[in-house]
């Protein structure tokens, strides 16, 4: 470390100029901004889907200011809280269109956040050597699950509860604990007061804090590495004569000016909902929950909001009879892996053993279906984070991979969707068959990966990115 | 800084010591965070039982009173009703109530109607479905209609997840929740007064 030096500039220079000087021998401030977005290069070819990194930033910051005004309203107390709303809603003034900035906002979130990830999974961002960034993305997914989930129990209403009351009790499925720690995680017999209290303090400080941390990693690695894109072609390995990527430019002004306009496109979309469809037909806020909690009476539909159903489908689907067909997916899975895969032998024996006591407990003596759907259900996000280490395909961008793999995706996309739309509907015996074939193919998509992405005849990726000056 | 400098192992043990007697003074200070997140005193101290008028439970009639937080459901049944439990026996999973969900089922309601033999039309019921906890809603009218099967004998179905259950609680088979509907200890202090989370034995 050298020893601390001002730096002088000649007196004439301008006073904002000797400020900065200032600072900067103090603290890096031109340094992170240079190294984090004024000088940042990155890819020249990026299209659309590029735009959901720096929206989901936006309302990151919108759900934080929005939410904070709110809790200067709001009571965390079961006998006030709904009350409290609905005065925001009607006395406060302008509280209704903070209340519905923060509850359009959630729903904003998950949009964004599920485009983000599905140009992650087309133009293969999460490959190597950018496994940690998809890591922290999918923390920050969880997250943001838990803040939904913690903040949906707030308004204190019908929804609110029984949802709060369906997932508490999740794991209760799990054996042996699974009671007590439903029981500790309520602090209560039943949903009541201490719950709300406790997932009031997550949602408005623990997990905000947790999620600025891992927003804050996730984009450190990001600007690390540098940006994938669209033809998944490493610009790094081609620099110019300037040390930079050819085939990159700095983030200030070119994207600057980009985001700006992606943000004014969904601001306008954004304020066209708040204002004129804040309830979105029931989806981004439920009807039930305009009743107040009633510990007594179960809403006859009740569903969680929307971006949760096609995980909760999975967890529906999982009835007594598809457990025969789950141990013979898992037979066959073992029976496939031995056959088909180059693992060690130590491995694949690991694997067999695992899947011989998931079949054991399976049987319907040993563990009941409850506890698998929730066990499925789990792994339904989770299997998210193992990307990386399932797609073998040599080539990163949807490009350049062989035309049927786009049919594998559009069949996942598919069973996704359905599996959403169905777990917004009253199960019927067809819907709970549809939502079985769909989890099926939601797990083959992952489970397959290292074979289906590995197999065809890839396109010849380019040396430079593709793109058409305008 | 050279490798040869010599560790003096006084020092690296006192170090080792101090590390460890943190350690567990952060464990400690945790485990009283995490304990703070148990049911209060007063929450324990809020599942006293509670007497219940029944005199005016007609027969096909329900009664819901809260114990514990928890709706509890008092069904005065009728001779069909009654008659329609035996018609069941195959269709359930669990007829004779082997099988416990919260509460261990008291030894006089286990039998086929789930009730104590000297009332045995009233059937007392915590309405708490044993899959996620929601509380089923009652579908007493007999015959098809929609999410119930074509055979069906009147009883519950819950809304969440599609489980069903009989007039004595029973769950049928291949449905999402496990176990039937808890029966909770009561006794009868009168022909018209009942009382729930105590019997003969004791406070439950």
């Amino acid at each position: 470390m050298a020893a601390f030096k001002e730096t002088k500039l000649p007196a004439s220079a301008p006073a904002s100029q000797k400020a900065l000087t200032w600072i900067d021998d103090r603290f890096p401030l031109s340094k992170l901004w240079y190294d984090q977005w004024g000088r940042y290069y990155a890819p020249k070819n990026f299209n659309i889907w590029y735009i959901f990194g720096s929206l989901a930033m936006l309302v990151l910051v919108l759900q934080i200011v929005t939410g904070i005004f709110l809790t200067m309203h709001y009571k965390p107390d079961a006998n006030l809280a709904f009350g409290s709303v609905e005065y925001i809603m009607r006395e406060v003034p302008w509280g209704w269109l903070v209340r519905y900035m923060h509850s359009t906002g959630a729903s904003a979130f998950f949009i964004i956040v599920y485009l983000h990830m599905t140009r992650a999974l087309m133009y293969g961002s999460y490959r190597k050597p950018r496994e940690l960034i998809w890591l922290f993305g999918f923390a920050i997914f969880l997250c943001l699950m838990a803040e939904a989930f913690f903040g949906y129990l707030l308004p204190w209403g019908q929804m609110s509860y029984w949802g709060a009351q369906v997932i508490v009790n999740l794991f209760g499925a799990i054996p042996m604990i699974g009671p007590d720690l439903s029981l500790w995680i309520r602090g209560d017999y039943v949903v009541s007061d201490a719950t709300l209290n406790r997932f009031f303090a997550f949602h408005v400080i623990a997990l905000p804090l947790v999620l600025l941390g891992l927003v804050a990693a996730h984009l450190i690695a990001l600007h690390e590495v540098g940006s994938s894109n669209p033809d998944g072609i490493e610009v790094k390995e081609n620099l110019g004569p300037d040390g930079h990527p050819v085939d990159s430019i700095p983030s200030h002004p070119y994207y600057t000016v980009h985001d700006l306009f992606g943000a004014s496109v969904f601001l306008l979309i954004f304020s066209a909902v708040v204002f004129f469809a804040p309830e979105m037909g029931g989806y981004f806020l439920e009807y039930n929950n305009f009743l107040p909690a009633d510990s007594m009476k179960t809403p006859p539909h009740i569903a969680p909001t929307w971006y949760f159903t096609p995980f909760y489908s999975v967890l529906r689907a999982t009835t007594a009879d598809f457990m025969y067909v789950l141990m013979g997916a898992a037979a066959a899975y073992i029976v496939f892996i031995w056959l088909k895969s180059r693992l060690a032998f130590k491995t694949k024996a690991l694997i067999a053993l695992v899947g011989l006591v998931a079949i054991i407990g399976m049987l319907p003596q040993v563990l009941d279906a409850k506890f698998w759907g929730v066990v499925l259900f789990g792994s339904s996000v989770i299997i998210l984070a193992a990307l990386p280490w399932l797609d073998h395909s040599p080539v990163k961008s949807i490009r350049y991979r062989p035309d049927w793999h786009k049919y594998v995706y559009l069949v996942f996309g598919l069973a996704f969707l359905t599996l959403g739309y169905l777990g917004t509907q009253l199960p019927t015996p067809a819907f709970t068959m549809l939502s079985q074939v769909c989890t099926l193919l939601y797990f083959s998509f992952f489970l397959l990966m290292p074979w289906w992405s590995a197999t065809g005849t890839f396109k010849p990726v380019p040396k430079r990115v593709t793109y058409h000056p305008h | 800084m050279s490798n040869e400098k010599q560790v003096d192992s006084g020092r690296r043990g006192l170090l080792v010591a101090t590390c460890a007697a943190g350690g567990v003074v952060g464990i400690s200070t945790a485990g009283a965070l995490v304990s703070t997140f148990q049911p209060s005193e007063r929450a324990k101290a809020a599942g006293a039982p509670v007497e219940v008028d029944i005199g005016d439970v007609k027969p096909g009639e329900m009664k819901v009173v809260e114990w514990r937080g928890k709706p509890v459901w008092i069904l005065r049944r009728t001779p069909e009703m009654m008659d329609n439990l035996s018609k069941n026996n195959e269709l359930v999973a669990d007829p004779n109530s082997d099988k416990v969900f919260q509460l261990p089922m008291p030894d006089y309601c286990k039998n086929e109607h789930r009730s104590r033999k000297e009332h045995k039309e009233l059937l007392v019921t915590v309405g708490i479905c044993s899959h996620l906890g929601c509380s089923p809603s009652s579908r007493f009218t007999e015959g098809p209609q929609p999410n119930l099967p074509d055979n069906w004998h009147g009883g519950f179905l819950c809304p969440c997840h599609g489980s069903t259950f009989d007039l004595a609680a029973r769950v049928f088979k291949n449905k999402p929740a496990p176990a039937n509907m808890d029966i909770p200890p009561y006794m009868f202090l009168s022909d018209t007064k009942i009382v729930i989370g105590k019997d003969e034995k004791g406070e439950a």
